[in-house]
């Protein structure tokens, strides 16, 4: 399998130049993975944006592991073989991922392209865009806290980018995943304090990572507790102290500069309700001719659209990339004709594919 | 079977549970606001409840997975389940449960 060419844009280096292609998909799931096979079968170029760090969507981010036994021709697949196949498949296209990138602002341009842009900065010019963000963007689950938003970006992270920031703070990690105990542990040497909360003595998490924490806990250097965050207390942003409440219910306070949930992901809709589409309960109707948003040129395809009857499965989605195909092919070639092949008697298709 | 179902505003209302369907799979049809996200596999803890009124005591025990997977939840309590792993059978008939916070 190819590795995925991707293309860079972050903070570091600045937003590069705006890309022109035939059309921008927004999600890496199955949907939009197997809009590249389709699009690319009718000489369409695609550039995929996905707000994870790897293709697949839910299949690889929610169950990886878990069989799917739905998919047409393949009586048992998990999430990952399916997206790794799926890789495969796609792989003569050539599609251009920007990974751990977030779609953020959509404009139209005077001559009816799109202009796409993402919250690196990365600019892409397209005649037609394609939706195929499931659920939404993966973003991280926030705890309940009253007030937490006034916290966060200042005490309060869902992710660690700089580890030296914390030096010498009191650090709070909620959570009993994976996430968790490798920031316990990655983060005991060089903070001042460091309390691990969760509702229980037991963890999600790799058995030798719980062994160490539990070492460290023995040795003193960081402390455990059976409890959960309650409150947050400081001052613009800047955290002193979290109440804590363990199964007594007892609440106490507990000195914090740091706190940092870890509770994995969850889909939210994000900037896409910005976008200026009609939305019904958070999904994109559509036609079911073209699978076309009531805005000329998005399309909107997989668990994102609804029509009557529409049923959140894969398979489904991969019907609507098809047809979704086919009517992008008249925006992006509006002199073309489109001859409608078949690859198993195509050579045309054949040598696009490089199987022949 | 009755599922008595509170809402995150602490409204109560009836909810039908179907022999065999799961709770949150009922809770889902009455339109309560049960994410599920990953659509009951057990693999996102979107579904999360609390069961009341020593009703949690009375159901099967948690599988492993379960009790894992609610290391994702959010304001965890004893009471804790994920409704996706609660089948509706005359056993659970009036099983109140309360939707967890998101």
């Amino acid at each position: 399998m190819n590795a995925p060419s991707s293309s860079a844009a972050s903070p570091e280096n600045g937003p590069s130049s705006p890309i022109e292609t035939d059309v921008v998909i927004i999600g890496a799931g199955p949907a939009g993975l197997f809009a590249v096979f389709e699009l690319g079968l009718l000489d369409l170029k695609a550039h995929l944006v996905d707000i994870l760090d790897r293709p697949g969507g839910q299949c690889t981010e929610l169950y990886p592991e878990k069989p799917i036994y739905d998919i047409p021709g393949l009586p048992i697949v998990n999430g990952q073989e399916l997206v790794d196949k799926l890789m495969v498949q796609i792989a003569p296209f050539s599609p251009v991922f920007h990974l751990g990138e977030m779609a953020r602002a959509l404009e139209k341009l005077p001559d009816g392209r799109w202009k796409l842009s993402t919250d690196l900065g990365q600019q892409f010019i397209a005649p037609v865009i394609v939706i195929g963000a499931g659920g939404g963007s993966f973003v991280p689950k926030r705890p309940p806290i009253p007030g937490i938003d006034a916290f966060e970006g200042t005490s309060v992270f869902y992710a660690v980018r700089k580890m030296e920031q914390f030096c010498g703070k009191d650090v709070v990690i909620a959570g009993g995943g994976d996430s968790a105990l490798d920031w316990t542990l990655n983060l005991a040497p060089i903070v001042k304090s460091l309390t691990l909360v969760h509702h229980r003595d037991g963890f999600r998490a790799a058995q030798h990572s719980v062994n160490q924490m539990r070492e460290l806990v023995a040795a003193d250097e960081i402390d455990f507790q059976i409890a959960s965050v309650k409150a947050l207390h400081g001052d613009n942003g800047v955290l002193n102290e979290v109440t804590l409440a363990g199964p007594d219910k007892i609440e106490r306070r507990h000195k914090a500069d740091v706190l940092l949930p870890f509770f994995g992901l969850t889909m939210k809709l994000g900037p896409i309700a910005d976008f200026g589409l009609n939305l019904n309960e958070n999904l994109i109707p559509v036609d079911t001719e073209k699978f076309e948003s009531s805005t000329s040129g998005i399309f909107a395809i997989g668990d994102i659209n609804t029509y009557p009857g529409k049923l959140k499965l894969i398979l489904s989605a991969f019907h609507e990339a098809a047809l979704m195909s086919q009517a992008a092919f008249h925006i992006c070639r509006p002199n073309e004709k489109l001859r409608f092949q078949y690859t198993t008697s195509s050579s045309n298709l054949q040598k696009k594919l490089g199987v022949k | 079977m009755k599922i008595i179902a509170v809402d995150r505003e602490g409204n109560t209302q009836d909810v039908e549970g179907n022999d065999g369907w799961t709770v949150m799979e009922a809770l889902r049809d009455a339109r309560l606001p049960v994410t599920a996200e990953c659509g009951g596999a057990c693999a996102c803890a979107t579904c999360h409840v609390y069961v009341e009124d020593g009703w949690f005591e009375k159901l099967p025990e948690q599988r492993d997975e379960e009790i894992d997977m609610l290391d994702m939840a959010l304001e965890v309590q004893p009471n804790s389940r994920l409704s996706c792993q609660i089948t509706c059978s005359d056993e659970t008939d009036g099983i109140k449960v309360t939707l967890a916070p998101e």
